[in-house]
């Protein structure tokens, strides 16, 4: 699991690309190992999905170099095409071919051996849950089964560095399962991802994390290290009127952040004595009678939110 | 570069062309249209052009002369006209092209002085149609005049040779019938090569792009050859199956003769289309958006193809600068190849001149279209 151990899958050293005056990554470290997910979260804009980009040798980066599976990328980056796949966050699969037709298609772009094309196709439509569907047109397939199909397309050749751009946006909870399902078992057989993603839950469940804010990794750690590293604690402030609730604590002294979730106040506090009673005080002068107040486990959100500053909400 | 890409490349393309209808319809359906379209609709022939007769004398001669339009089958008369404003309105309203006037006098000036003026008036608005009418006219009256002068020594007792006479048989080569469609079809082979093949490549290219699967592609080890080659290859085959039926048409539908090898003409409609489909890859590489690829195509292949390739208009009546221009109008190469091969049975040996023009230009398209696709986003 610690990527130091072993030699990196994957190595980034101040790997930059502007867009005319924008900085869209900047000076972006980090080493991959084999068998981990590797999680790239942060708002639109950070520069995750032009990283993926480069990563899969498609961009050509300012500065900074990327080795996959010991191969520059950006020297050879045909060399390293072999040894990676690249699922790009708009479906990149020819809606006008079917299911199979796909898939052998990139068989053959990667030289798969024939009799293996066939055994690995059908087993990974099997896991993927589309077999049955061999013969539909992708582009007949709902948006769930499409990016499915995307995973069975980039894995028919088995590849060393997987990259996947926000590959469940936009999938039902059934086909993220199957999805996440997958990804669990290539992990287990050494491969090395590298996804981007917008839902906090699958940040959960990568082995570590990257947090791109502006182009720039501000912090990358396993989500427990994040946890640890938020600075301040947490608690929960439930109440019927948790917006008025966050409104009379937002300003309040030793309040380092207050984040609405859902039905409740995440509320980060500094680590001085008697903050929860001061916080009732406040809420009840604000005509709040009904709040509660207790300590609150740390979600990957709390931390994104905290470390990366908050903003709007 | 790698047979089984490259063969997978030519396999996933040709299904998308089988699927998806409007790229069918342009390959399979458009050269019958543009075959029926140009093969009957475009003739430099001018036959039963309209004219009107303002006859003032209306004696036996000046209706003799006046019938003869008619019989001609050059001419046919739609209007006797009684009085010049008549014939003002006559040529106003476009009743007709030509008006002819006989003048009062005519047969007692041409007894008189053995010489007559005859009027006639031209609708020079479309100056082609009515150069030819003047031509045609001036035919007809060269056969009046032959028979006045015949009618004359008959009266006299004259034996023709005794009159000094240059007598000119002309007879016409290679399209002996001197119909103009059998000049114009060859060409539209040209034609429909340049506007399907073009449309066709120039957008496989914009259209991966535009629709996201380009990203994916380049992220494999595909080659820009593969892309390229897999890219050509099934157009190829679409615009050789076009140039057949193309071909099959003009002999057996527009009855043109075909006189040369087929191997020549099939070696001479290749070159040409790597060209034309070469230019169709290059702006589709060139332009990542389906509209302007297509509108760029049209441009730098069907306009020179119809307008300085000599398929409507001559080459050797351009000026001089412009006849200079059209060495690098490459559709010159092929639309004077196919007519020498059409019409005057043309060998290889006859036409190396135009092929090596078609080689080098086929070379240096397919070069520049295997070096123009970049593996990467910009």
């Amino acid at each position: 699991m610690n990527a130091a151990a072993d030699a990196p899958v994957v190595r980034v050293r101040g790997l930059s690309k502007r867009f005319g005056t924008v900085r869209a990554v900047h000076s972006v470290d980090f080493d991959v190992g084999s068998g981990e997910i590797f999680g790239l979260v942060g708002p639109d804009g950070a520069g995750k999905t032009t990283t993926m980009r480069m990563l899969a040798g498609v961009m050509q980066p300012d500065s900074g170099s990327i080795s996959v599976d010991g191969i520059d990328v950006r020297g050879d980056p045909e060399l390293a095409k072999r040894r990676l796949s690249y699922m790009p966050q708009r479906f990149g699969l020819y809606e006008d071919l079917t299911v199979r037709e796909n898939i052998y298609f990139y068989a053959e772009l990667f030289s798969v051996p024939r009799r293996e094309r066939t055994e690995r196709g059908a087993e990974l439509l099997r896991a993927a849950g589309l077999d049955g569907f061999e013969n539909r047109l992708a582009g007949q397939l709902s948006g769930g089964m499409k990016q499915k199909l995307g995973l069975v397309c980039a894995l028919i050749h088995t590849p060393r560095v997987l990259l996947l751009d926000e590959p469940t946006t936009g999938v039902d909870p059934v086909s993220r399962r199957d999805f996440w399902a997958i990804l669990y078992r290539l992990r287990e057989s050494g491969v090395c991802i590298l996804m981007a993603t917008a839902y906090m839950d699958e940040a959960e469940r990568c082995s570590r994390l990257a947090l791109f804010h502006a182009g720039e990794v501000r912090h990358c750690d396993t989500p427990q290290g994040l946890k640890a590293a938020m600075p301040g604690r947490l608690l929960a402030v439930r109440t019927a009127r948790p917006r008025a609730a966050r409104a009379a604590i937002a300003g309040l002294a030793g309040v380092l952040g207050a984040l609405l979730m859902g039905d409740k106040v995440h509320v980060r506090i500094d680590g001085a004595e008697g903050r929860s009673a001061q916080l009732l005080a406040a809420l009840r002068a604000a005509g709040i009678d009904d709040a509660t107040v207790e300590p609150a486990t740390v979600s990957i959100e709390d931390v994104f939110v905290a470390l990366l500053g908050e903003r709007g909400s | 570069m790698n047979l089984r890409r490259l063969s997978a490349m030519v396999y996933k393309e040709g299904l998308q062309i089988l699927r998806d209808p409007r790229s069918l319809a342009i390959a399979l359906v458009m050269p019958l249209m543009q075959m029926a379209l140009l093969g009957y609709g475009v003739s430099l022939d001018i036959k039963h052009v309209p004219i009107c007769v303002y006859d003032q004398e209306m004696s036996q001669l000046s209706r003799s002369i006046t019938q003869r339009f008619d019989a001609a089958g050059w001419f046919s008369t739609v209007r006797t006209l009684g009085s010049q404003s008549e014939l003002s309105r006559a040529m106003d309203g476009g009743t007709c092209i030509a008006a002819v006037v006989v003048p009062v006098d005519f047969s007692r000036r041409l007894a008189a002085t053995g010489s007559a003026p005859l009027q006639a008036v031209f609708d020079a608005t479309d100056v082609n149609t009515s150069n030819i009418a003047q031509g045609y006219l001036l035919g007809v009256l060269a056969d009046v005049n032959a028979r006045i002068a015949a009618d004359y020594r008959d009266a006299h007792g004259l034996r023709s040779a005794s009159l000094g006479q240059v007598d000119l048989q002309a007879s016409t080569w290679f399209n002996e019938t001197l119909d103009s469609r059998n000049f114009i079809i060859p060409g539209v082979v040209a034609v429909i090569l340049a506007l399907i093949g073009a449309q066709l490549t120039s957008l496989t290219v914009s259209r991966e792009w535009e629709r996201g699967t380009m990203e994916q592609l380049i992220s494999t080890p595909v080659t820009a050859l593969e892309v390229m080659l897999g890219k050509l290859i099934p157009y190829f085959a679409v615009g050789m199956v076009d140039a057949g039926v193309c071909l099959a048409l003009a002999v057996y539908w527009f009855d043109v003769p075909f006189r040369g090898a087929l191997s020549t003409l099939a070696v001479a409609t290749a070159l040409f289309s790597l060209v034309i489909l070469g230019i169709g890859y290059l702006i589709s590489v060139r332009f990542r958006s389906q509209l302007a690829a297509s509108q760029i195509a049209l441009l730098v292949t069907l306009m020179p193809t119809t307008l300085l390739s000599g398929y409507t208009f001559p080459i050797d009546q351009m000026p001089r600068p412009i006849q200079l221009a059209t060495l690098v109008v490459y559709p010159r190469y092929f639309i004077t190849i196919l007519r020498g091969i059409f019409l005057k049975g043309s060998t290889l040996a006859d036409l190396w001149q135009p092929m090596l023009g078609l080689v080098a230009f086929a070379a240096a398209i397919v070069w520049l279209a295997a070096i123009a696709f970049r593996k990467w986003l910009d």
